[in-house]
């Protein structure tokens, strides 16, 4: 049955006006749905929680999945993309004035983003694996203490009273145009370049592979998105401070690339979605009203029992899931494999059959 | 004396106190790491659980100093043992990426069941009763000096069983090479199991040792100290015993020295930056060995 479903999925998949006419109605749609209310304002925000979760999947598998080295720094990424933008928002060229230039300004917060990613990319030359991740977690961690330590940003109390210009259409536009971004990297002459040093970084040097510009490419555009991501999410909970871009925020991007799958782009979409809705459902309020259609003799003991304290513990409900996946799963869902509609015609192929296991972080025989 | 030179010594005993503390939590991380060549992310977690038990056992059973220590120390090293039987060994042959976010999942898991638990931060009652020694203007406080002498007293033991005992020839021998180790007759599981329960002991300790000294706990508090204490250990050069606790001393002195010269904001920033130039000149630690990569 499944199977039968895949084929005519797979099939579905192949037809070249597909992504055309999906993407230009999901523009439309994406520009109806505030104006005529279709969905609730919660709803909507779910949606564009999704849509910066699965730019910030998407970019962190670049350097962890399809790269192979294993980065913390995203959620600094992030935080200097939406503080850029905020203050160019707020206090350069004030939004209030002109509304127009907020795209703009989150270009200008994923440039800063990207500049900052040569800081990681450069060390990455000479260091590995679980070094090159200190590295990283030591660039989140200086990020975070840097921005505590200006005052013209607020410091530790963060920085409020940002306006709200992050809309459904916007988040649209970015997460289609640099998930397209990065699905072209990875098939490009780069992308082989960035699969080469994840198998195996010094044969690749050997086999001319220009390792040094390949890991700048990564990491920039890696951080760029973050960077964008950064800003939208900025524009949109309209309130950021150092504690918001924390190792947590970090850790909950990882958890979305190895929920989903490393190297696949598909996966992080996947495990993006499933991460941010999971989290909203088990709240309280969003489960109750969910489960309201129950006959109340059902209803108000699961509510009283169970659904009330959900707050607390759909923090601890999480993780345990997490673990679950990986025990049974530790590909992740989607692991190494990828939706065959974003796979290139030239490349199919090579997809039909299985990858071999990739060589992450494989420990160097000691002898 | 020289005031100079009492303020530099006090300074010193304080990066000594700090640097214990993070020395035991980068035993732990070492250890395992040394072993299964696994970042056990849950660590620090492991730390923040030894200051709870530490609470309960002194609130609830109201235990003096040395017993609380003890079921602390008994406590976490079960609690280490199950998370690897339960979380790490089934993931033994799996990608060593998937160990890794289910032990940052572990970690989660212990925060958030914390929290929900517990959540309010809560004041360790006084377990030691805190006497002030004065000497030539030096002030040293019984809680410095029983935080200072077990951590080295610990250490001191930790490196003798790893360097003298059986136990620690196993262990030797696993982290030299996994693949011939078992065909010796030596029971991997078993000695990871006992690394384990090692490592997590000695967090726990760490736990009761800061407790005793910054009275106030919450569930959050292992994030940041365990990842110093990772640094401690990738500072020293990780898998290296010896290099966990020079890397602790180091960090402890480094954190001790900025709260004395700049804004105690400072101290995290100036921290990590030294941990990023120090990896860029010597990737290896500073008693690591190069590892010679074949292709």
């Amino acid at each position: 049955m499944i199977a039968k479903v895949s084929v005519y999925w797979n099939r579905l998949l192949e037809r070249r006006w597909l992504v055309p006419v999906l993407l230009a109605s999901g523009l439309v749609l994406a520009f109806l749905v505030p104006e005529y209310h279709l969905l609730s304002v919660y709803a909507q925000l779910i949606l564009m929680y999704v849509g910066i979760n699965i730019i910030l999947a998407v970019s962190l598998n670049l350097v962890n999945g399809y790269m192979g080295e294993f980065s913390l720094a995203h959620a600094g990424f992030m935080a200097i993309g939406a503080y850029t933008s905020a203050v160019l928002t707020m206090k350069v060229l004030p939004a209030a004035d002109f509304p127009l230039l907020f795209p703009l300004a989150v270009l200008a917060g994923g440039a800063a983003a990207a500049v900052f990613g040569l800081i990681v990319a450069v060390p990455s030359f000479k260091v590995r694996g679980d070094y090159l991740a200190i590295i990283t977690l030591a660039f989140l961690m200086i990020v975070k203490s840097g921005i505590e330590n200006i005052d013209f940003v607020g410091g530790p109390r963060g920085l409020s009273g940002i306006l709200r210009l992050t809309t459904l259409p916007w988040v649209f536009f970015w997460t289609v145009a640099l998930v397209w971004l990065i699905r072209n990297f990875v098939y490009s002459n780069y992308g082989r370049g960035v699969l080469s040093i994840r198998e195996d970084e010094i044969a690749s040097d050997l086999m001319s592979v220009n390792t040094r510009q390949v890991k700048f490419f990564a990491f920039m555009l890696s951080s760029f998105c973050a960077g964008i991501a950064g800003a939208l999410f900025a524009h949109l909970l309209q309130f950021i401070s150092p504690r918001v871009f924390d190792i947590a925020k970090s850790t909950e991007i990882l958890i979305m690339v190895y929920l989903g799958g490393i190297a696949s782009i598909g996966g992080s979409i996947l495990g993006a979605t499933l991460f941010t809705v999971l989290l909203e459902l088990l709240r309280p309020s969003t489960m109750a009203s969910l489960l309201s259609w129950l006959p109340a003799a059902v209803f108000n003991p699961l509510n009283e029992h169970f659904i009330s304290h959900l707050g607390v513990w759909r923090m601890v409900i999480m993780p345990l899931a997490l673990i679950l996946v990986m025990l049974y799963w530790p590909r992740g869902m989607m692991g190494l494999r990828e939706y065959r509609g974003f796979v290139p015609e030239r490349d199919k192929d090579a997809h039909r059959h299985t990858l071999p296991e990739a060589g992450l972080h494989e420990h160097p025989e000691s002898d | 004396m020289n005031e100079a030179l009492i303020y530099w010594l006090q300074q010193g005993l304080n990066a000594l106190q700090l640097g214990g503390i993070y020395a035991l939590i980068a035993l732990g991380y070492t250890m395992v790491y040394g072993i299964l060549a696994m970042i056990n992310f849950a660590h620090g977690d492991v730390f923040m659980i030894g200051a709870f038990f530490c609470f309960l056992l002194s609130t609830q059973l109201g235990l003096s100093f040395v017993p609380t220590l003890l079921l602390t120390m008994l406590g976490t090293g079960l609690l280490g043992v199950v998370i690897e039987r339960l979380a790490y060994k089934p993931l033994r042959q799996a990608p060593r990426v998937s160990a890794i976010i289910t032990a940052l999942g572990v970690g989660l898991f212990l925060e958030n069941f914390t929290l929900a638990l517990s959540p309010y931060p809560k004041h360790i009652p006084t377990l030691l009763g805190n006497v002030t020694w004065n000497l030539y203007g030096l002030s040293l406080s019984s809680i410095q000096l029983v935080i200072i002498s077990l951590s080295l007293v610990l250490i001191g033991l930790l490196d003798t069983i790893v360097h003298r005992t059986r136990i620690g020839m196993a262990m030797r021998a696993i982290s030299w090479d996994k693949t011939y180790v078992p065909l010796m007759g030596i029971p991997v599981d078993r000695v990871i199991s006992i690394t384990f329960a090692i490592g997590a002991g000695l967090a726990g300790a760490a736990g009761s040792m800061y407790a005793l000294a910054y009275p106030v706990i919450d569930p959050y508090m292992g994030i940041l100290v365990g990842w110093k204490a990772f640094i401690c250990a990738v500072v020293g050069g990780i898998g290296n015993i010896r290099g966990a606790m020079v890397g602790a001393f180091i960090l402890g002195s480094v954190e001790i020295m900025v709260v004395a010269f700049l804004p105690s904001t400072f101290r995290d920033f100036v921290a990590f930056t030294l941990l990023m130039l120090l990896i860029i000149v010597r990737p290896y630690g500073i008693l690591g060995k190069p590892r010679v990569q074949k292709v």
